[in-house]
């Protein structure tokens, strides 16, 4: 197996080459979202200057190559997946709008008042409000999956939540504690149990090699500007016969086969689910992005992001003992390289703006998973999270910098 | 670029330490008012007790007591914290004009669009005006003058001064 060389993958990301504050930019915030390497923003600005047309419509040159563009694109994401066929992938704006396509399209045609939908205690609000939205509206009933004191989903209880439940919603991998579930076992039992399951995939996809057969997943959601692509674009893997027995999602042109003042054919798969002119460069960027991770290798990535989380524990454990909390499973190979941590009785406000002062980017806050930090009982953790761009000396700089923070408020 | 030395002046970090007028009071007599900012989680829980003196309209609100519960960061504590030893024993009247006096202090330079760095409103000395034109004396205050120069912590220090103004508008209304 390739192993990834950090120097070199640096440089491929020309945003990484600069000063903040007089100090070398340290970007751990890919959690959030990934910086772009030059062949994702080479691709994007040579499909503008030399091959833009809207797709789908134009006979001329110009149309049939930016629809073949296009069109490769969403075959690259498809075999990236293990998508037994392009009509499985559908192109969005985001894993969000995604999770709320099934939702819409399919929650509502399928669910009926007091059914039962199964999430988890550690979803991203993108897994949690359309449900909400559903339960409000239909008069869902929803459970949880708990959360154990060790980090991972508490799966004791799985086949008595699941009795009765018409869908299960659950993350490939927590943006806040790094938890990996075992999304397969859960599909499986879901299955046995009558039940469709969802998978958020945004913080999965991008850093561990991914084949939707394996996973088990009916549908996946996930994001291309997490994955080194563009912001804008996002994608639903869907299995084809769910996608084409459910009615479509947001109506306009290019979903549509026919349309009369009376009523409207849909169109095929995967078209039926993508009204209106969609993100043309984004998906060429996307396209790029799956290109320059395959040619990575997907296996050496996480095995450099299970090292360096490795090294991220052990270097904070010792620097700062026990003034650090780091949630989420201890075992770098069973988690993400996603840190939320406590320091001290620092908010995670003040953390993130002396680190800033130091170079060091680290998000601060809630991380879109607010019932999670109720669970963990903080209003607000500080979080650093690794890509392939990230090498120890960006963790030295992190430890250095919450000790500069310790100085100032501790 | 401002320095983390114009931000977390020592004044704010004393407030932050040591935060002053923490704590509950019987509500009622007290109104009790949460302060939320959903993008960072942090929250402020303010009581306001208002006494009325003397009769009709020649009454006086005033703050009589004031107490601040909840958790946030270094900024939205320091401020809610030396705002609560800002307004204590004041009238409503004037504690209203120190919330117009603050808030202008921390949105004065999101209107300056003529690029000039200038170093606040209060050059002249230490004191900021409000829309009617006259000198507020912020004094401890005036320590987080640094705060707009980081726009993203500007709703921190402004929370507890937002949730005061709510508190005031339910325990005096019209006053």
């Amino acid at each position: 197996m390739a192993v990834l060389d950090v120097a070199v993958v640096k440089k491929d990301f020309p945003i990484l080459d600069q000063q903040v504050h007089g100090r070398r930019l340290v970007f751990l915030d890919s959690a959030a979202s990934a910086q772009k390497p030059q062949v994702v923003l080479d691709a994007m600005r040579h499909y503008y200057e030399t091959t833009h047309a809207n797709v789908h419509r134009g006979v001329y040159g110009l149309a049939e190559e930016a629809t073949a563009l296009y069109e490769g694109a969403r075959e690259k994401v498809g075999r990236f997946i293990g998508a037994r066929s392009s009509r499985e992938v559908l192109f969005s704006k985001n894993a969000t709008e995604s999770i709320n396509l099934v939702a819409h399209a399919w929650g509502r045609a399928n669910l009926r008042a007091g059914d039962a939908v199964l999430l988890s205690e550690i979803e991203h609000h993108a897994n949690l409000v359309p449900w909400l939205i559903l339960k409000d509206a239909l008069g869902l009933e929803l459970r949880y999956l708990p959360l154990g004191d060790d980090g991972q989903l508490d799966l004791t209880h799985l086949d008595e939540l699941l009795a009765g439940v018409k869908l299960v919603g659950v993350t490939a991998l927590s943006n806040v504690l790094g938890t990996i579930p075992p999304v397969r076992r859960i599909a499986d039992a879901a299955h046995a149990a009558g039940a469709v399951v969802v998978v958020d995939g945004s913080q999965y996809v991008p850093h561990v090699a991914t084949d939707v057969e394996a996973l088990g997943a009916d549908f996946l959601a996930f994001t291309g500007h997490k994955m080194v692509g563009p912001t804008g674009i996002g994608v639903l893997w869907g299995r084809e016969e769910l996608l084409d027995a459910m009615p479509p999602f947001l109506g306009g042109g290019d979903m549509i086969r026919d349309v009369r003042l009376d009523g409207f054919v849909v169109n095929d798969l995967p078209w039926k689910f993508e009204a209106g002119t969609p993100p043309i460069a984004e998906a060429v960027g996307l396209g790029a992005a799956v290109d320059y991770l395959e040619g990575l290798g997907l296996e050496a990535v996480r095995e450099h992001e299970i090292a360096l989380t490795g090294y991220a524990l052990r270097t904070l454990d010792a620097r700062l003992g026990d003034d650090i909390t780091i949630y989420g499973p201890s075992d770098p190979a069973s988690r993400g390289g996603v840190l939320s941590f406590s320091y001290k009785d620092i908010h995670p406000h003040d953390i993130s703006q002396v680190l800033d002062s130091q170079g060091v980017c680290v998000r601060a806050g809630h991380h879109c998973a607010k019932p999670l930090m109720r669970r963990l009982g903080v209003g607000a953790t500080a979080r650093a999270s690794f890509y392939l761009y990230n090498d120890e000396t960006d963790v030295d700089a992190l430890a250095d910098a919450l000790s500069a923070a310790s100085d100032l408020f501790g | 670029m401002p320095g983390l030395e114009d931000l977390y002046r020592e004044i704010i970090l004393d407030h932050y330490r040591s935060p002053r007028n923490r704590g509950e009071l019987p509500a009622p007599p007290a109104r009790r008012v949460e302060g939320y900012n959903p993008l960072c989680g942090d929250e402020i829980v303010l009581y306001v007790d208002v006494d009325v003196e003397g009769e009709g309209e020649a009454g006086e609100a005033r703050v009589a007591d004031i107490k601040i519960g909840g958790q946030g960061c270094s900024i939205s504590q320091s401020s809610a914290s030396m705002m609560s030893a800002a307004v204590k024993g004041k009238t409503v009247e004037e504690a209203r004009t120190l919330i117009r006096a603050f808030k202008a202090m921390m949105s004065i330079h999101e209107h300056r669009l003529d690029g000039e760095d200038g170093d606040g409103p209060d050059a002249d000395g230490g004191a900021t005006a409000p829309a009617n034109g006259a000198k507020v004396p912020l004094g401890d205050l005036e320590a987080l003058q640094g705060v707009v120069r980081f726009p993203v912590r500007i709703k921190c220090a402004t929370l507890s001064w937002n949730t005061l103004q709510q508190g005031l508008d339910e325990a005096a209304p019209g006053s």
